[in-house]
């Protein structure tokens, strides 16, 4: 049963067809996180790949960057239901890094500086989409935004792209990480509108 | 999570441009001070807008809750709340959401507040909590604004410092200060942290809510003063000063 809220007209965006349920445009790029920012000296940063019980890949800043980069030209979506359009990074496919990895595990925990962690199917992150993104609109990411660098998954909401992302555990099951065991959707589709855990 | 009916029961006014919406939720099940609801208003041809606010009230188990709403420039819906709405009008709300950014009557720790704007709303809930399941933890609150005006619930804020050992404030006035008021007008800096806020030994926890970038320099400045990373709880309000 919806109630009608009197006198209220709201606001239609001529982009609205491209954006998920429930959500409106923003150009402006507002931040959520859960506690102070990390700052991450670039010689202490690494990313590491791991299947819980060893280590399976280690990149410091310098090799790390060596590796190939794309540009990616993407629409992201919040689950505080602000989108934006169009948004440009350059980062390393999480397919370059798995490109070695043998494994049956089907998940994994994304881990973060700072403690974070959100876990996603391995298979959602592979296949070109997602990435270890270190530049937005051309310039270095703000510490704010997850410098050095972050996860990309814009087919999911955007808390699904972890910042300032140390590694990924690979697990036999899905396991909730941070915002996944506060409430929040276990998955995160934003076409389904998969917000909350308990919708 | 169901959308739920919620009547206007009580409307006033915080500042110019705030205002605070008493609803009477059908079914509420009770939430946790921090939380926040989502509040859908629906035009009559069915087109709906959504947005978050957070709970301004303690909880109650009568189902009434407090929002308390920032107008926004070109808002869509902080204007219809702030100005359009009346009593008995009728919206729609989902919730409460959020199990991170919240305080409970079983934390008997000192606890540090600190607000920036607007994001005095889900720590006034923490304060209003504080009161009603009579706990005795001490609290103190770091509450930046532009300007007197700008303060939301200023007569209770006064009412509550001034009872014994219930709740330190000390404030913060960026643009324009009160008549004859000892510290210039800036914004909360390592002197008034040192002042004004809980020494880092004492471990309190601290809760930092406001616009992005005031909560990453006040953040800074707690971390600067010793304060653990793993003790400091954040929610921020990006540029458009709705909840993110």
């Amino acid at each position: 049963m919806a109630i009608i809220s009197r006198g209220f007209a709201g606001r239609r965006n001529a982009g609205d067809a491209k954006l998920p349920p429930g959500q409106y445009l923003t150009t402006d790029f507002p931040v959520l996180s859960a506690g102070p920012t990390p700052h991450i000296s670039l010689d202490r940063w690494e990313f590491t790949i791991d299947d819980g019980s060893s280590v399976l890949k280690r990149w410091d800043w310098k090799s790390f960057r060596e590796l190939p980069t794309e540009t990616i030209t993407v629409d992201i979506h919040c689950v505080t239901r602000w989108s934006k359009l169009g948004t440009s990074w350059e980062g390393v496919s999480l397919d370059v890094l798995l490109a070695d990895v043998k494994t049956d595990l089907p998940y994994a925990m994304f881990r973060s500086y700072g403690d974070y962690t959100t876990n996603l199917p391995l298979k959602d992150v592979m296949n070109k989409q997602a990435w270890i993104a270190f530049k937005f609109n051309g310039a270095d990411l703000e510490p704010e935004h997850g410098s050095p660098a972050r996860l990309l998954v814009p087919h999911l909401y955007l808390w699904k792209s972890a910042k300032w992302v140390r590694g990924m555990t690979l697990m036999p099951h899905d396991k909730p990480g941070f915002w996944e065991s506060l409430g929040y959707h276990i998955y995160g589709d934003p076409w389904l509108e998969q917000r909350y855990s308990d919708q | 999570m169901t959308w739920r009916s919620a009547k206007v029961v009580e409307l006033h006014d915080e500042t110019a441009t705030a205002r605070t919406i008493a609803l009477a939720v059908h079914d509420w099940p009770g939430h946790v001070a921090g939380q926040h609801v989502d509040v859908r208003l629906m035009a009559a041809d069915g087109y709906s807008a959504v947005r978050s606010y957070s709970i301004a009230s303690a909880p109650s188990s009568d189902g009434r809750i407090e929002l308390t709403v920032e107008r926004l420039q070109n808002g869509e819906v902080s204007p219809y709340l702030t100005q359009q709405v009346m009593v008995a009008d009728e919206l729609e709300v989902r919730g409460p959401i959020g199990g991170w950014f919240v305080w409970r009557p079983e934390q008997t720790g000192p606890i540090q507040l600190v607000a920036g704007g607007s994001g005095i709303v889900p720590l006034m809930a923490m304060i209003r909590s504080r009161i009603s399941a009579g706990s005795t933890a001490p609290f103190r609150l770091l509450y930046s604004v532009r300007e007197p005006g700008a303060i939301f619930y200023p007569d209770e804020l006064r009412s509550l410092s001034d009872q014994r050992d219930s709740l330190i404030v000390t404030y913060a006035y960026t643009r324009v200060t009160p008549k004859e008021w000892p510290r210039p007008a800036g914004r909360i800096d390592s002197n008034l942290i040192a002042s004004g806020a809980w020494p880092s030994n004492l471990r309190p926890t601290s809760y930092v809510c406001g616009p992005t970038s005031f909560v990453e320099y006040t953040t800074d400045l707690l971390m600067a003063a010793g304060h653990d990373r793993e003790t400091i709880r954040t929610e921020r309000f990006g540029a458009t000063g709705e909840r993110k």
